[in-house]
């Protein structure tokens, strides 16, 4: 994308004022999507985003600059507005202002399938996921199945002799319905994304897809409300490891921590859930959807425990937070695009799967609720009360998965919820996401076994 | 600031005269480029921004950037293609406009579909632009934000950390030109100051957020919003998890805001036509008690989503969705309003370059409370409930195709008519469709917040509380 000449000179230009470290983030994005919505397909768009963002940092102070300009002097002019803003934070060690780059190397993704699928095989793709989704039933009204991929090449260099480059291939294909009924209208969504190209599709079937998110929908037309106050749950295998990405994954990222906004700051060494819970965040795991071969920082992804049979092993780590503590980043610096800073981020975050079986950890709970999909969730990671939504929830009565319930959001405190897991089966299933913090999304796995929460608050209508 | 011209009439000098003038020129040249028997719409904009964020007394990051890029819908024989890139690199124009014609060869083809035409309905030359924010000092920005922090930090005893101080500012110009004679451009600047903090008891910690925004600087009020994220974090010291029930529940006004911009993709005639708004099918029907009206007014100039034009280049306009709880209208774009046999409202909406247009709101508000009723006072006709200073999980709790309502909330008791021990980790929930209609006291006190409503101190009566 950039030369490396090129590259030294700008990293040159950028510390030539003075400052402790100089990175250049370079990204060019090409994406292709198609939408059926209403029997017909509406819209195809193409996209393409290239640009670069120079990054000086001095001391305490980070100066960020990005252009669309990816000359050699574009790219000296993004240096020379980032240099400014980082003198401005006062003295700072400074580095010789000739960086060499290739001292460490890095790494480059192995050779991946075309990026996007023709646009012909786009279409056919959509239509089968229509016909299956209708014809699961009379009550499906509405079917919008839509195909997403993309192509992100990124290029990292920085002054301490980094030089990486990743191509990202990223695939994802979604199907969203409505269906209706004497009690109006319900909703099913369901979507597979990974990141590979489109041998997507010789891994899933988008017919049975479209059929999980129709039948979503029409279980919950005669769904009744959800109940309210504090009940047993049981959330099933795959159903979306939202659960810990929010109840504590947020509140382990290192900027939270250094900021004394987490309720896990100060907490190393120390139980902060049951332990059943071993926590592993990982971007390394084969093409899930949080995957990639180095981070936003060159620096490559790796496999880190957060939490080993429920005590508290390490926190997550970006370049300037691992730097304030003297140690190496855990390959955690993510961004949405080269018009970001990178920050802290999760990749795939998952609980170890457990020796219970699924079916006996339901037969074991007289009454409760079972989760068979979960929505988004959101944290206060300072607080560390979180909440996250169903979309497919049943009633356990007698040992029993009974009656459908309406969609609710379900509370509880982080590090409450953690100690009050008592059993973990071995059906562990993945989910793709998109996680956005402080403005940036960032694609993420998350997954877990079937597991049970002796008691959460979920938010029903129901008395 | 920006001009629509009809078909056929020559530019006004204005626009041209303007900054944005060879956007116009720009967007023109691409639309220039159309083949026989298609019909191309260019988008074009350009930003320039700054962010600076502080911390512990020094500026943690300070971030500048420019960027610019280009939207292309092509149609032919009723088929629609889009394509954008992030630049306006001569090259990639060209590429975009290709991509955009090979990709309407894959649609259905759709009698509705079609790019707007000039309607003829004058745009309100409302004005979101500050000339003076160009002119203001990076170390002047820096200050300021030192100032929210040190304030914010400086609130109250029980604060012990300010977690987030931003500044940023924005400039966007867009233009917009079609081959089925639209020509129009926008421009507006934006400036906010936003502070995070959190206040501490033993070990309780709790957190609380302030902000303001406007056209530039000089509106922006840092006092407001370090008191405001100082006073949401301390009241909250000793939460406890309230009880169960049903209660009347009062929402704050930024939480309005929320609950509206929700509401508001209901009232899209897009998701009407195709089945997806508990409204569909019934305009002229009772959806609310007699204190609901709902208009979208984006000729608002106090309206932070304030638009001379729509996103397809046509004039904004006021339009009544709901009329003292009878629902009235919906918003329409050109290819929605053609589907319901309807012209376009001027209510096209679209997410940047990258985008196509849909329809939506733009400054959506509920109709005011009667004169004097600010906080207190619809706290004092309520008497007794719950208070709700901040919502979570909206996106995942809150369902605007089913009505289906269920969100985190953490506030305080109201107790007599007055706000009295905070509560946390509790849930309310209801449905859309009963909220309407348990519309029980609207405040007057009625601002307009970033994004596309306004919000306003509102109650709804029987709503479930989750709690212990």
């Amino acid at each position: 994308m950039i030369d490396t000449p090129v590259l030294e000179r700008v990293l040159g230009q950028a510390l030539r004022k003075g400052g402790d470290f100089a990175e250049v983030f370079a990204e060019d994005r090409s994406s292709q999507s198609a939408v059926l919505d209403d029997g017909r397909v509406e819209e195809l768009a193409s996209g393409r985003e290239r640009g670069a963002g120079v990054r000086v940092i001095r001391g305490e102070t980070t100066g960020y600059a990005h252009t669309a300009d990816l000359s050699e002097a574009g790219l000296l002019r993004a240096a020379e507005t980032a240099a400014a803003v980082a003198h401005g934070g006062g003295e700072g060690r400074t580095v010789p202002s000739d960086p060499r780059l290739g001292a460490r190397g890095g790494s480059v993704a192995g050779e991946r399938s075309p990026a996007t699928m023709s646009k012909a095989d786009t279409l056919e793709l959509l239509r089968r996921a229509d016909e299956a989704a209708r014809s699961s039933g009379g009550a499906v009204s509405q079917v919008q199945a839509g195909y997403g991929g993309s192509l992100r090449r990124v290029l990292v260099a920085n002054s301490e002799g980094v030089l990486a480059t990743d191509d990202q291939v990223r695939t994802r294909f979604s199907v969203s319905c409505v269906a209706v009924g004497d009690a109006g209208l319900q909703t099913g969504f369901e979507t597979a994304a990974r990141t590979i190209g489109t041998e997507l599709f010789d891994d899933i079937s988008v017919e049975d897809l479209a059929r999980a998110a129709a039948t979503r929908a029409i279980a919950k037309l005669s769904a009744r409300p959800a109940p309210s106050g504090e009940v047993p749950l049981v959330l099933a295998g795959g159903s979306g490891g939202i659960l810990f990405h929010e109840a504590c994954g947020h509140g382990l990222e290192a900027d939270h921590i250094l900021k004394a906004a987490s309720v896990y700051a100060g907490r190393i060494g120390q139980r902060v859930a049951s332990p059943l819970v071993t926590l592993v965040d990982d971007g390394t795991v084969g093409s899930e959807w949080g995957t990639f071969a180095v981070d936003d920082e060159g620096r490559p992804a790796q496999r880190n425990v957060l939490i080993e049979d429920g005590v508290l092993t390490d926190y997550l780590w970006d370049y300037l937070r691992a730097r304030k503590e003297g140690r190496v980043p855990s390959g955690n610096g993510r961004r949405q695009s080269y018009q970001h800073l990178p920050m802290v981020r999760m990749t795939n975050t998952f609980l170890l799967p457990g020796e219970d079986d699924p079916d006996a950890i339901v037969a074991d709970t007289p009454r409760g609720v079972y989760v068979a999909k979960l929505g988004g969730g959101q944290v206060n990671t300072t607080t560390g009360d979180f909440v996250f939504g169903t979309t497919e929830a049943y009633l356990i009565e007698d040992g029993r998965i009974t009656e459908p319930l309406r969609d609710a959001n379900l509370i509880g405190n982080g590090p409450e919820i953690l100690t009050r897991i008592d059993a973990v089966a071995t059906d562990f299933a993945m989910t793709p996401g998109t996680c956005g913090k402080d403005g940036q999304s960032v694609p993420v796995g998350c997954g877990q076994a079937t597991l049970r929460i002796t008691g959460v608050t979920i938010g029903g209508t129901a008395e | 600031m920006s001009v629509t011209t009809g078909a056929g009439r020559p530019a006004s000098t204005t626009a041209d005269a303007g900054t944005g003038g060879d956007l116009l020129r720009l967007a023109e040249r691409v639309a220039g480029w159309a083949g026989p028997g298609e019909e191309v719409e260019v988008f074009v904009a350009r930003g320039e921004e700054t962010e600076i964020r502080a911390y512990e007394g020094e500026v943690e990051s300070l971030t500048s950037a420019t960027s610019s890029g280009v939207g292309i819908r092509v149609v032919s024989e009723h088929r629609l293609g889009f394509a954008w890139a992030g630049t306006l690199d001569e090259a990639l124009l060209t590429t975009t406009l290709e991509e955009a014609r090979d990709n309407a060869r894959y649609a259905t083809p759709d009698e509705h579909v079609r790019l707007a035409v000039p309607d003829h309905v004058p745009a309100v030359p409302v004005d979101r632009w500050d000339d003076g924010l160009a002119s203001v000092p990076t170390p002047k920005k820096v200050e300021m934000v030192l100032a929210l922090e040190a304030r914010a930090r400086g609130g109250d005893p029980r604060i012990r950390q300010v977690s987030s101080a931003d500044y940023g500012d924005g400039a966007v110009e867009t233009a917009l030109v079609s081959t089925t004679g639209i020509r129009s451009a926008n421009r507006r600047t934006s400036g906010f100051l936003s502070v995070g903090v959190i206040a501490g008891e033993g070990d309780a910690s709790q957190t609380g957020s302030g902000f303001t925004v406007g056209r530039g600087v000089a509106d922006l009020d840092p006092e407001r919003a370090a008191s405001e994220a100082v006073n949401r974090a301390v009241r909250m010291l000793g939460a406890t998890k309230g009880p169960s029930g049903r209660a009347t529940v009062v929402f704050d006004r930024r939480a309005v805001t929320t609950l509206l911009a929700v509401l508001s993709s209901a009232l899209s005639g897009e998701a009407v036509s195709k089945g997806r708004s508990f409204f569909a099918g019934r305009i002229g029907e009772e959806v609310g008690s007699g204190l609901v009206t709902l208009v979208d007014d984006p000729t608002n100039v106090r309206a932070y989503g304030a638009s001379a034009y729509d996103a397809e280049g046509l004039a904004c306009r006021r339009t009544v969705l709901v009329d003292r709880g009878v629902l009235r209208g919906f918003l329409y774009d050109t290819i929605a309003g053609s589907r319901a046999g309807v012209a376009s409202t001027g209510a096209a909406v679209r997410g940047g370059y990258a985008g196509t247009p849909s329809p939506g709101c733009r400054a959506l508000t509920l109709a005011p409370g009667p004169e004097g009723y600010d906080e207190a006072g619809v706290l004092g006709a309520v008497g007794d409930g719950v208070y709700v200073q901040s919502m979570t999980g909206v996106h995942s709790g809150v369902n605007p195709v089913s009505g289906d309502f269920s969100v985190g909330v953490e506030g305080l008791v109201v107790r007599d008519g007055e706000l009295a021990e905070p509560v946390r980790e509790i849930t309310v929930a209801s449905t859309f469709q009963r909220m309407l209609q348990s519309l029980q006291v609207v405040g007057a006190d009625v601002e307009w917040f970033p994004g596309i409503a306004a919000g306003q101190t509102v109650a709804f009566g029987n709503m479930q509380i989750s709690g212990v």
